[in-house]
């Protein structure tokens, strides 16, 4: 039996002998493979972003706003009858054990002023655990405490966009700034947290105590109200069993009778957005299937070199098979030169993939992702086409008779 | 029992819709250091009957027996076995591997052999030292004339130590001079390293450097005598 590294040394010598040739063979594979590599970039990017997303957001979030559900969606927001207050999520989160958190929040776009400088952005009445929800650390300075919301005190947290449009290089904390022409007292500063999803400003906001919001700066029709309520699950199964009690418990709280629509709408984030992870999952592999068509395509383009190939060198397997070669050492001559044309196809299609990955981050809005098993994957996925589309070729040498192929010209 | 024992072989072809038979019932012994000469016209039959002894094709009917083996049976992985092994060829056309040294052609019967590489080289360069082409090792076939190319097959047919070795025509592209240094070469590989060759020619001259000729006419033998 021939030995692996003089197969391997016959196979670079046929391979180099007809440089042009091998070239263009292997471009299918070079193709298919920097195709799978891209497509599972982008794939992988789009769920990491999804993931990321639902970090910022928050876990195991369910919202409750006012309005009522039709069959045709969610209707609600402007016209609609405001009906949540904050003692609503409070009982909530009392009274449903799977409800760790209950955070109000009011909001209003505002006209803020510090000195000669002023900037329009979202105020936000809200308390602690808001920020508890969404993980969302102060970079320096102090956050709400009960006796801001018992007290409706006029302080304010910022986000980092606030503070440089307002206050550029100058310390904010302590001084004053006007909401609506209000003064208050900036308290704390928020860790940056960039974009979301949507490609919004996430640090673009103020913060307020509720209480401040409700009773001082935003108009509001009736007593505690609040736009919308946000709950964080004990844990990602509870956002959906958790929901008939919640249901039941603000049915009771707003006094509404059994022939009663509710009056308010249940949206769970965490099921959004487990759909919408799962929908990318069969994006990513679909996009994958479809190159990987490519690379099988490219393992014919193989199979046809390879046979060309044995024909040009019947001569040549007749002289191996007269001086000692078996039908195997005849095979494995064809399957690896098959195998070490793919591979290097692969080599180099996983070079093109991974800079094509980069390309098309830098110059689209698609966030691409390289894992070492996405890139791995195709890679021994293009050996294997390799060796089963040079098998057929191989085989069909093996079979030659050495006294024909001797007399072959 | 001598090295090759065949009994009554024939060989035919189908040629349309008819059997041609080749070889009409071929019975000869060679013993084991023997040199023998086949001649014959041209179509008589002599290469395939070189071919049906160096195991690279079977006959249709008859025994044939090499070195007490019963060749018939075999699989043809089996009679690679024994091309490797037992058979050097020399062919009239040299039948050497293009864009490959010397050398490397040298090692192939030991590369399916499983021998290992380093004393593969070692051995390959021995045999090419014995047919005087030591210093042309690393040249290429299109780098070596007709003679050195034919010495370069010499010392692939010998260096697995086969104790046979079957030469079909081998000076038959090669001018007067070069024959003679290829034949000299087979005497020297027949007395000196004692290897059993078996030669097909149809030049008298040639055929001399034997030690016995079997003369082959329309696929049987005519004639068998020894001549020194
Ligand atoms: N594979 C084959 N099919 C049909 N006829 C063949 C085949 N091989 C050889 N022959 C015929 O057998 C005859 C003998 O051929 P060969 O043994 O090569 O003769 P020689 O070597 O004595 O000149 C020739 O007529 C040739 O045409
Ligand atoms: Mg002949």
């Amino acid at each position: 039996m021939i030995d692996l590294k003089t197969i391997f040394s016959i196979a670079i010598r046929a391979i180099k002998a007809n440089k042009m040739r091998s070239i263009l063979t292997s471009l299918g594979i070079i193709i298919g493979v920097s195709a799978v590599i891209v497509m599972l970039a982008v794939g992988n990017g789009a769920q990491t972003s999804i993931q990321n997303e639902m970090k910022t957001m928050g876990s195991n979030l369910i919202i409750i706003r006012s309005g009522v559900a039709t069959s045709s969606g969610v209707r609600g927001g402007h016209g609609s009858q405001p009906t949540m207050r904050m003692s609503d999520g409070d009982a909530i989160q009392e009274k449903i054990p799977q409800i760790k958190l209950a955070a109000p929040v009011l909001e209003e776009t505002a006209q803020i002023v510090y000195g000669n400088a002023n900037w329009s952005t979202g105020v936000s009445g809200t308390d602690r655990r808001f920020f508890e929800i969404k993980e969302w650390d102060l970079a320096y300075g102090r956050m709400f405490n009960q006796t801001d919301i018992k007290s409706s005190s006029k302080t304010a947290i910022l986000g980092q966009t606030v503070v440089y449009e307002l206050f550029g290089d100058v310390d904010p904390l302590g001084k004053t700034i006007r909401i609506k022409g209000i003064p208050f007292q900036v308290i704390g500063v928020l860790d940056a947290r960039g974009q979301n999803g949507m490609g919004q400003d996430q640090d673009d906001v103020v913060y307020i105590p509720i209480t401040t919001a409700q009773k001082k700066v935003m108009g509001t029709t009736i007593p505690d109200e609040v736009r919308m309520v946000m709950l964080q699950a004990v844990d990602s199964e509870s956002t959906y069993t958790a929901q008939d009690e919640i249901k039941q418990l603000l049915r009771q709280r707003h006094n509404l009778g059994a022939n009663k629509e509710d009056d308010f709408v249940i949206r769970n984030l965490t099921q959004m957005m487990e759909m919408m992870e799962n929908s990318t999952k069969i994006m990513t592999i679909l996009l994958g299937s479809i190159a990987s068509i490519s690379l099988l395509v490219g393992g014919i383009g193989i199979m046809n070199i390879m046979l060309v190939s044995v024909t040009e060198r019947t001569r040549e397997i007749g002289i191996r098979m007269a001086i000692g070669a078996k039908a195997w050492d005849i095979r494995w001559q064809f399957l690896m030169e098959s195998l070490v044309l793919s591979l290097i196809g692969g080599l180099v299609g996983v070079v093109i993939g991974l800079v094509g990955s980069k390309v098309v981050s830098t110059f689209s809005s698609l966030k691409t992702e390289i894992s070492v098993f996405y890139v791995l994957l195709p890679f021994s996925f293009a050996g294997f086409v390799g060796l089963f589309f040079g098998f057929y070729p191989a085989y069909k040498a093996s079979l030659l008779n050495p006294i024909n192929a001797l007399r072959y010209e | 029992m001598a090295q090759i024992n065949l009994k009554n072989i024939t060989k035919s072809y189908p040629l349309d819709g008819l059997t041609l038979k080749i070889l009409k019932g071929i019975s000869l012994e060679i013993g084991s250091g023997e040199f023998v000469a086949i001649m014959g016209p041209s179509g008589s039959g002599k290469s395939t009957l070189m071919n049906i002894l160096g195991c690279l094709d079977k006959p249709t009917s008859g025994q044939y027996t090499l070195d007490g083996i019963n060749v018939e049976n075999l699989s043809s992985d089996e009679l690679a076995d024994i091309r490797n092994h037992k058979i050097g060829f020399v062919f009239q056309g040299f039948n050497l591997l293009s864009r490959t040294t010397a050398l490397e052609n040298v090692e192939l019967p030991m590369v399916y052999s499983g021998i290992p590489a380093a004393e593969r080289k070692k051995r390959a360069e021995e045999a090419l030292q014995k047919v005087g082409l030591k210093e042309r090792m690393y040249h290429q076939p299109n780098q070596l004339s007709g003679g050195q190319q034919q010495r370069v097959a010499i010392a692939r047919a010998i260096v697995n130590d086969a104790p046979i070795i079957f030469a079909d025509e081998p000076t038959g592209n090669l001018d007067t001079k070069m024959s003679l240094e290829i034949m000299d070469l087979f005497t020297k590989l027949n007395k000196e390293l004692k290897r059993t060759i078996i030669l097909v020619t149809h030049e008298e001259d040639i055929a001399k450097y034997a030690d016995r000729i079997i003369r082959i006419v329309d696929g049987e033998i005519h004639s068998d005598e020894k001549i020194k």
